[in-house]
């Protein structure tokens, strides 16, 4: 059955010192789901972006249904078919979740006038058809990152495009959600719609693909039918060396020494976390698992000094410290990276030398004096250690692709040097190679006698970097997993439902 | 898929509180929850009570030395029981519960520092001089705020989508001029046209608008054509304005002479009192003073306040402005037309500032070039104080008219109790770095 839907024909692309797109064709059929893969900066993003007309390329043409489109803005983009869930979410903060819906074609009362009535029921009713539970009034803004991805979804869902583009829909998205995700793809599959999807999760690509075509440099490597393909393989094509582990081994170092205590922290706000208490030690690496919604970031922040703490103590080093600002955190040698990095880590005008050292610039001091020498070979060394794809140093990180700019600022916390870093996702978005590279040097800080917090949502990450695994549950802590024999995917997940209603349950399900 | 992760809204407001330990527990179940449909017509019950109480006491009881309050408490009632009744008939109404904690009456307060300060301003007004507490006094406020109204609205267009427009001042300028010199007395000798008839007095009007849209349009081109910053771009058009608009003005035969002798229609335009003379006699004596009427500018700016409202709140450009303005990302994925957008802002902005010149013009009977300078500032200045964030993506216009209104209730009380000119400006100054310290709180608070 070849039933051709789009065809993007030698398509090339060039930025200031970068060709992003080189001669680059891809054929996506109808009622297929067609995966996108490469490592960052391979020029996926750019290739859709050619597509949703927000950037225009320098050659090749783009035919759908066979005939040539040209495609110049998102609005044409949309009116012929074609929407997409960006890489980045874009919210309107401080309008409503309808609002941001349905932005740009609001349902009217007469030319002009917006209907409200309509416009709520409308977004009711498509809330509906993806099994989202928000009240339309809700200001996006108010929003966490994973929930109002999926208001992204349901967003270019509505448009009953031909083609649905997805730019890692899933970053911030918990395994079940992505589950649920899939149920929509499928049932939009069986519909006839194409979706070109792309991700960095091996394991969800060849869940959901029919075909896989793998980038690399701004190439096209090939494409494959899913079924032909495994794990292996597409690291393979998409790294163009060897992969054999995906993650490097642990350090047996195993010292007793509590470095950060927690005792019975409950926040000011009721429905946030309550009650919780662990302890972190030297050189280990603790693991904090759970769903979206089981108040790990609300945790974490908190213990960093970004939110009110209602009642409970932190020792540090057995001696009781009160974190109430970030500054107080660095002081006492905590770091945070933070989930929401774009909105809260990233200087966009700055360049990627500037924001890899920002977060300790007076190491690079000589009085007040700055040198430029030191700053850029720290700056360079982070760029060769995480393989950050970028012409220079000196390059604004806005034109760094997603993954890249993820892995800017992984570098950044990692140049602080601080006793305790806690990271929030921190892989979220980032390559496999890459991944392994991250995960080395988070070994290595370990080796050093640091200790780290790492939350996760990726299964496969959590099991397989963590020392020991606390899971949490609508703000609880539902139990530890202290051994890494003992750690499963069944018992992760077990835990991090155990106190579940039945009407969450079924939610999470 | 998920429930909605519900901490967001339930943000801590007590953020580094002293004491995170301990007696930051929130009590909020101490009073209870309080329905909304409650309140609301507890505060219908209070608004009767008080215009009841109010045109009791004006009648029956003596009130010689508090002027007229008795009057205003019963205006203030009549507030209160519209407010309620929109209350009542707001979505949510049976439904939404009001808790009452420590940490909400703080963020209550705060939310609403500047109508509580301004409050507290009156009262003390109100106190020293007893003579401040009358109708006519408030009337005078609300018809000095008119024309300023209208500038205030046209630059807050500009204001969401984080940019600013600083030829608003000067465009009133140019519309007070072009409109008084095509509507001169025809038989006064010292016209600025000598030859002119007298024309339908649309036509002024309709060609003062359509000048200042054309400037309004140059800005909007430059800002959306060469993405420049709003700051430069209406900066040019602003000197440029000046220049053609002084050069017009001092053209023989009159050279520069502040036009005057405007025809008497048109002076009516901004001259009118509604609620005086004759027919209006028995208002003066049921109100026991000499009511000297409400300014017709008055309707103009409640009438462009609704429209306003209504454009930025139910109309497709309106929110088309606030997406702009809070993520112009957003707005261009999602195939909004921010070119168009961004024009329609400026020239709407302009022909509001346009009304604000004809308003001027009519008002005192005359024009000269340099009318409407230096307005913009004091524009931003009211906007920014009724919580438009020059970040862009937020105001609204009930916080513009209390921006408006803060203004002028200072510069009218301070004349009122005879404060030095200079101090004015000083509280002014410490006004607007306040209100925007408190604005920007609410929203680092998370
Ligand atoms: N606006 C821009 N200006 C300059 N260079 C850019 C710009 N956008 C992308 N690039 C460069 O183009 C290349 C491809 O980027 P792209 O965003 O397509 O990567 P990607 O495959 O989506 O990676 P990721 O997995 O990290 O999202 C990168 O080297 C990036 O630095
Ligand atoms: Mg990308």
């Amino acid at each position: 059955m070849t039933d051709t839907l789009l065809q993007m024909n030698h398509i090339t692309k060039t930025f200031p010192g970068v060709v992003a797109l080189d001669d680059v064709s891809l054929t996506v059929e109808r009622g297929t789901v067609h995966a996108l893969m490469g490592e960052n900066g391979a020029g996926k993003s750019t290739l859709m972006k050619c597509l949703f007309g927000i950037y225009r390329e320098d050659s090749g043409e783009i035919l759908l249904d066979a005939h040539p489109v040209v495609i110049n803005s998102a609005k044409q983009a949309l009116d012929l078919g074609i929407s997409m869930i960006h890489q980045e979410p874009h919210p309107v903060r401080f309008r409503s979740v309808a609002e941001n819906v349905w932005l740009g074609r609001f349902p009217q009362l007469i030319p002009g006038v917006v209907n409200h009535r309509k416009m709520r029921e409308m977004t009711q009713e498509l809330f509906k058809r993806v099994d989202l539970d928000i009240d339309p009034d809700t200001t996006a803004g108010e929003l966490s990152a994973s929930v109002f991805q999926l208001v992204e979804i349901a967003k270019a869902i509505s448009y009953d495009a031909k083609i649905i583009i997805m730019d890692e829909p899933t970053s911030s998205l918990t395994e079940a959600e992505v589950g649920h995700l899939f149920e929509i793809i499928n049932r939009l599959r069986d519909e006839g719609i194409a979706i070109i999807y792309i991700s960095h999760k091996m394991e969800e690509i060849l869940k959901i693909a029919d075909e896989v075509t793998i980038m690399r440099d701004g190439k096209r490597v090939g494409t494959w039918p899913a079924s032909e393909l495994t794990t292996d393989l597409i690291i393979n094509r998409m790294v163009g060396r060897e992969l054999t582990n995906r993650f490097p081994p642990r350090h047996e170092r195993r010292s007793d020494e509590v470095v950060l205590k927690v005792e019975g922290l409950t926040a000011t706000s009721p429905r946030s976390f309550t009650d919780v208490s662990f302890e972190l030690r030297k050189g280990e690496i603790l693991g904090i698992g759970g769903l979206v919604g089981a108040q790990r970031t609300e945790l974490v922040e908190a213990i960093f000094g970004l939110r009110g703490i209602a009642s409970g103590t932190i020792y540090k080093d057995g001696q009781v410290i009160r974190n109430d600002s970030p500054k107080t955190s660095k002081k006492h040698g905590i770091a945070l990276l933070t989930e929401e990095r774009r909105a809260t880590g990233i200087i966009p005008m700055l360049s990627v030398c500037d924001n890899t050292v920002i977060a300790n610039a007076r190491r690079y001091a000589r009085g007040f004096v700055i040198s430029e020498v030191q700053r850029h070979e720290a700056a360079e060394q982070e760029v060769r250690d995480l393989r950050i794809k970028t012409p220079s140093t000196d390059t604004e990180i806005a034109d760094l692709s997603g993954g890249n700019q993820q892995k800017v600022l992984v570098g950044r916390w990692l140049l602080t040097d601080p006793e305790i870093l806690i990271l929030d996702e921190p892989t979220r978005g980032i390559d496999v190679g890459a991944k392994y590279e991250i995960y080395t040097l988070i070994q290595n800080l370990t080796r050093q006698g640091k200790s780290i917090i790492m939350i996760s949502s990726e299964m496969p990450e959590l099991l397989g970097v963590s020392d020991r695994i606390m899971v949490m549950c609508e703000g609880r802590v539902a139990g530890f997993l202290n051994d890494p024999s003992e750690f499963s995917q069944v018992e992760v997940m077990r835990l991090a439902t155990s106190f579940m209603t039945q009407q969450s349950e079924k939610e999470a399900a | 898929m998920t429930t909605l992760d519900e901490t967001s809204p339930e943000v801590p407001v007590v953020l580094n509180d002293e004491d995170p330990g301990e007696g930051s527990t929130e009590v909020a179940t101490g009073l209870g929850g309080l329905n909304k449909r409650v309140l609301s017509w507890g505060l219908v019950g209070l608004g009767s009570v008080f215009t009841v109480g109010g045109v009791l006491w004006q009648h029956q009881f003596d009130h010689s030395g508090v002027k007229d309050l008795p009057i205003i408490i019963a205006m203030i009632g009549i507030g209160l029981v519209v407010y309620g009744v929109t209350g009542l008939l707001s979505r949510g109404a049976a439904t939404d519960v009001l808790t009452f904690t420590p940490a909400k009456a703080k963020s209550f307060a705060l939310d609403n520092a500047i109508i509580l300060a301004m409050l507290g301003f009156v009262v003390a007004l109100c106190i020293i001089k007893p003579n401040f507490m009358q109708v006519n006094v408030i009337a005078d406020i609300l018809m000095q705020s008119s024309p300023k109204m209208f500038i205030a609205l046209g630059v807050s267009f500009s204001l969401i989508i984080a940019g600013t427009d600083l030829s608003a001042g000067r465009l009133v300028g140019v519309s007070a001029v072009v409109v008084a010199t095509l509507i001169q007395k025809v038989d006064y000798p010292n016209k600025f046209w000598p030859d002119l008839g007298e024309w339908f007095i649309v036509w002024p009007i309709l060609i003062a608008i359509g000048v200042c849209a054309l400037f309004g349009l140059l800005n909007g081109f430059l800002v959306a054509q060469f993405k420049m910053h709003p700051f430069i771009a209406t900066l040019a058009v602003q000197v440029i304005a000046y220049g053609a608009v002084s050069l017009y003005f001092a053209k023989p035969p009159t050279n520069g002479q502040p036009i005057g002798e405007l025809r008497s229609d048109f002076t009516a335009l901004g001259q009118t009192k509604l609620l005086e003379g004759e027919n209006w006699a028995w208002l003066d004596n049921w109100l026991g003073t000499n009511f000297r009427g409400l300014s017709i500018l008055v309707v103009y700016a409640l009438v462009a306040c609704v429209a306003i409202a209504f454009v930025l709140n139910k109309t497709t450009f309106g929110k088309n402005v606030y997406a702009v303005g809070g993520n112009p990302e957003a707005a261009k994925v999602s195939g909004v037309n921010s070119y168009v957008t961004i024009l329609i802002i400026f020239v709407l902005g302009a022909v509001m500032y346009a009304f604000g010149g004809i308003m001027e013009a009519a008002r005192t009977g005359g024009a000269t070039n340099n009318y409407g300078n230096g307005y913009e500032l004091d524009a931003i200045a009211a906007c920014v104080v009724g919580g438009v964030s020059l970040a862009g993506g937020i105001g609204k216009v009930k916080g513009i008219i209390i921006g408006v209104l803060t203004f002028q209730i200072i510069a009218y009380g301070l004349v009122f109790i005879s404060v030095n000119a200079y101090y004015q400006q000083i509280i002014k100054g410490i006004i607007i770095a306040v209100a925007v310290a408190l604005d920007l709180a609410k929203y680092n608070r998370r």
